[in-house]
């Protein structure tokens, strides 16, 4: 009896608008009721109770009691999943793709493994509502460009600024890998399709390794120099150099190079080159990963696929190719999530994965690709990617498959925040549609 | 009773025609489709349906359906079967460039000029049950080329894949890319008129009233012509011109418009020039602000062809949103959902269901965004866009609804002939690898020993 004015007082704020709930504080208790839930981690629970409380799941289960003076949703009929993780946008750096006022993605140079991401994310960004409203609660934003870009960030979509929207940044640098370049090509500098020779072009690549090793042994170097006059202060002081600066944690395999490549021999030369350096890798993109499923395996690199929605590399592969590289990586035991590699579209995340699906993708692997894995794969497991105990309460609540298209959601929760579900879309739609005849 | 007779010539030789072009189409096989579920589009669902193909076109549709017991059967069980799908805004199967970018009005261009058979993209778009496509001009020039309509028959020429009989028409193009705000011109060339709105509307304002007057000098010339019954002497016809012979067929309605835009500005700007002209605009592509005005659209009756949920890529496309086909639909406006692209067009049927998902529509609404309505829009709806009795057997047999994800492409029939096969394609496969490696192998012991490289080089897919 004691919760009945609470709840009136809830109903009032609902009835005055959802964006009066999406501003209380994440303290508030939730709890969502007879819904069925996909925890991801655990066996499906078809119909149970999750509950919600400073910004995390207290409890979830078929059997949990419900705690007094909580805001309580009945999700009858409704599907409680984990919030995707999409491994690598732009959100955040970019708003219009044709206003260079807008992109933030690209410094000029070939390294700069000291840009951050995160301090750029814009979170005022139309992109960002967009995204979220489709299921998609944690994105990794990153940089591009160059041979290393920059730091990418790992944030959730809501927050009134950049330190409040990161999960965690730093996750890695971007490492473009220096590909082969041979064959026609197309020179902007002059406007001329080119032909290069693959000797040539190997030589050009073998000269550009060559600049990142040598950069690398001189952030051991630095790194051996720090640690001297750390221990001994009698030495003289040492420049900051703040691109070898960046690279220490890199070499000390703390932070994985997010390698992006994507031909089968950028991808065997990546590997080879990592061993080597005895660095970290994460490979991104991996069109060709499909060739190179064992050598994964064996060497342990995880992958972030995609986009998944894209033509076959070349004119002699099956045209589903695609389709079934996720299947590959699957069967030969790769730990892989995808990626959109976008920013206005990345609301399309579960598409992608939905298609490795029809094409032989087991279901429960794609919707791990979405979840689980990225999290384990930028080492956040403990806080997001499953429904369980602790984590942060990053929770959508879906009237259907999160994969299907026709699927609405109907529910959204970040760091336990409710979200509305409005967009500058729906905006304009409210607006629009109702123009008169 | 002459012209009766001649014109009774022209039926019989016009239907031999006919017969000649449905000869060489079908094979003249007889096919049944049977136990699937129909969506006709155009007539409701059929659930355990069956599809008679006889000479390349749809013979009977329905429960019960006779079939000549010498027909090929396909047991469709489970599966569903849609019309085939038609992209109204594509560019594959063009050799080279598409944007004939050195003028402001390229009329005289034609894509049937330079279409190409062998491009593996019309396979991998048939693959995802595309079965005819609006091959178009690109959008530099506020009026660009004449488009090729096709048929994706995988395997024929460049000609046997023009829909034969489709209406001509011709690219327009409004906003950025016509006043090219977006890129910055090779160096050393010159800026080219136009470079705003306002540019582009004189540009084509200029292109039509000159059009205007050719067409009038032709009128006078044909009109004294037949006054002297048809004796040309003495006559002198006036100086045949291509650009403006192409715009004069858009003022006389003869040839569709399909004119890129963005901006409900522009879109507006368009209907009022094309009312002051006296034509009307077939489609509106692109549209992402067709739903700002799309009782002006509706009312001026063009079509739309828009994409699903595409934006944010320019300043023009920042208001677009994935309501649009819903909107435009609902204040009736004929809507379709192109691809613009070799890849998104595998998938359409997909983007049909983001019409359902965005605004509700039903599911034969959806459906018909990329069957019927750009088939309406392209003006071959008696021929293509729904599964009804006497249309091109042009159909497509998914393993599930057409509108889950998990559902692919098995069977792709145009004009009764199946062009795409899963299981035939799976079963290359092997036999192309193996051809591959013999190839590779003759390859090598042609080379010479110091010329062999560590990797093998990559064949560029790029043209």
């Amino acid at each position: 009896m004691k919760r009945q004015p609470i709840i009136a007082i809830l109903v009032t704020l609902m009835a005055l608008g959802l964006g009066a709930i999406g501003q209380a504080t994440p303290s508030a208790t939730i709890v969502i009721k007879n819904a069925r839930i996909v925890p991801i981690t655990a066996p499906d629970i078809e119909r149970g109770t999750v509950v919600i409380r400073n910004g995390r799941i207290a409890a979830v289960g078929a059997h949990v009691s419900i705690p007094g003076r909580a805001r309580i949703i009945d999700a009858r009929g409704l599907a409680v999943y984990p919030g995707m993780i999409d491994s690598g946008t732009r959100l955040g750096l970019v708003e219009i793709g044709a206003v260079r006022a807008t992109i933030d993605t690209t410094e000029l140079g070939e390294f700069n493994p000291h840009m951050r991401a995160i301090i750029a994310i814009h979170p005022e960004s139309e992109l960002i509502p967009v995204a979220r409203v489709n299921g998609i609660t944690t994105v990794v934003s990153k940089p591009s460009g160059g041979i290393f870009s920059g730091q990418a960030a790992l944030i959730n979509l809501d927050g009134w600024t950049w330190e409040e929207m990161e999960l965690k940044a730093p996750v890695g640098i971007v490492f473009n890998y220096p590909s082969i370049r041979s064959g026609r090509f197309f020179d902007f500098s002059t406007f001329q399709f080119k032909e290069r020779s693959y000797q040539k072009a190997k030589k050009e690549r073998d000269e550009k390794l060559k600049k990142i090793r040598k950069l690398l042994d001189d952030a051991r170097a630095y790194a051996k120099a720090k640690e001297a006059r750390a221990t001994d202060p009698s030495l003289p002081p040492l420049k900051t150099d703040h691109v070898l600066e960046a690279l220490i944690p890199v070499i000390r395999g703390e932070w994985p190079f997010i390698v992006e490549a994507n031909l089968e021999r950028d991808i065997k030369s990546a590997i080879a080159f990592a061993e080597e350096q005895n660095v970290r890798i994460v490979l991104s993109g991996g069109a060709d990963a499909w060739k190179v499923a064992s050598l994964l395996k064996e060497k342990n690199i995880p992958v972030i696929l995609g986009p998944i929605l894209r033509l076959p590399q070349r004119e002699d592969e099956p045209y589903d190719q695609p389709f079934t590289t996720a299947k590959t990586l699957y069967e030969a035991g790769v730990l892989f999530a995808f990626q959109t590699n976008d920013a206005a579209n990345v609301r399309n995340l579960p598409y992608h994965a939905a298609m490795c699906v029809a094409y032989g993708l087991p279901r429960e692997e794609a919707l791990k690709a979405l979840t689980i894995n990225p999290a384990k794969i930028w080492g956040v497991a403990d806080m997001v990617g499953s429904i369980e105990v602790g984590k942060l309460a990053n929770i959508v609540v879906w009237d259907g498959d999160p994969l299907e298209i026709r699927s609405q959601v109907k529910y959204l929760f970040i760091k336990g925040r409710q979200i509305p579900l409005t967009t500058k879309h729906t905006e304009l739609y409210e607006r629009y549609r109702n123009r008169p005849e | 009773m002459k012209t009766l007779h001649r014109l009774g010539t022209i039926v019989v030789g016009l239907m031999l025609v006919s017969l000649a072009q449905a000869e060489g189409r079908s094979s003249g096989q007889t096919i049944l489709i049977r136990n699937a579920t129909i969506m006709t589009v155009t007539k409701g669902t059929i659930k355990n349906g069956s599809i008679l193909i006889r000479d390349g076109k749809i013979a009977a549709v329905g429960k019960r359906v006779r079939a000549p017991a010498d027909a090929q059967v396909i047991d469709a069980t489970g599966k569903y079967v849609i019309p085939g799908i038609i992209d109204c805004h594509s560019h594959i199967a063009v050799d080279g460039g598409v944007n004939e970018g050195s003028l402001a009005v390229t009329a005289m261009v034609r894509i049937e000029d330079v279409l190409d058979p062998t491009d593996i993209n019309i396979y991998r778009d048939l693959a995802g049950g595309v079965t005819t496509a609006n091959i178009l001009h690109g959008s530099a020039n506020p009026i660009g080329g004449q488009n090729a309509v096709i048929k994706l028959r995988w395997g024929k020429t460049a000609k046997e894949m023009l829909f034969e009989g489709a209406p001509p028409g011709i690219k327009f193009a409004l906003g950025e890319n016509p006043k090219r705000s977006n890129f910055s011109p090779p160096p050393g060339t010159p800026r080219r008129f136009p470079a705003t709105r306002m540019g582009v509307e004189y540009v084509i304002r200029e292109a039509l009233t000159e059009a205007r007057e050719y067409m009038r000098k032709w009128d006078a010339y044909r009109q004294k012509v037949a006054a002297r019954n048809g004796d040309r002497n003495d006559l002198i016809p006036p100086k045949r011109d291509l650009k403006l012979e192409a715009l004069a067929e858009v003022l006389r309605g003869e040839r569709l418009v399909h004119a890129h835009c963005y901006r409900a500005d522009e879109i507006l700007m368009l209907i009022r020039l094309a009312e002051e002209f006296g034509f009307q605009i077939a489609t509106f592509q692109h549209v992402l602000e067709g739903y700002k005005v799309a009782k002006e659209i509706a009312a001026h009756g063009a079509g739309a062809s828009t994409f699903s949920d595409w934006w944010a890529y320019k300043v023009e496309a920042y208001d677009a949103i994935p309501y649009n086909a819903a909107i435009m639909t609902r204040k009736g406006v004929v809507v379709s959902l192109n691809s613009d692209s070799a890849e998104l067009a595998r998938r359409l049927n997909l983007e049909a269901a983001k019409a359902i998902k965005y605004g509700g529509l039903t599911e034969d609404e959806a459906l018909a965004l990329v069957t019927i309505n750009p088939a309406k829009q392209l003006h071959i709806d008696d021929r293509v866009g729904s599964i009804e009795v006497g249309k091109d057997a042009d159909l497509v047999i998914f393993s599930g609804h057409p509108f889950s994800v998990y559902s692919i492409v098995e069977k792709v029939f145009i004009d009764g002939q199946i062009y795409f096969d899963r299981e035939a394609d799976l079963a290359r496969r092997a036999e192309i690898e193996k051809e591959k490696e013999t190839l590779k192998e003759q390859l090598k012991s042609k080379e010479k020993p110091k010329k062999k490289t560590e990797e093998p080089s990559e064949k560029p897919t790029g043209r």
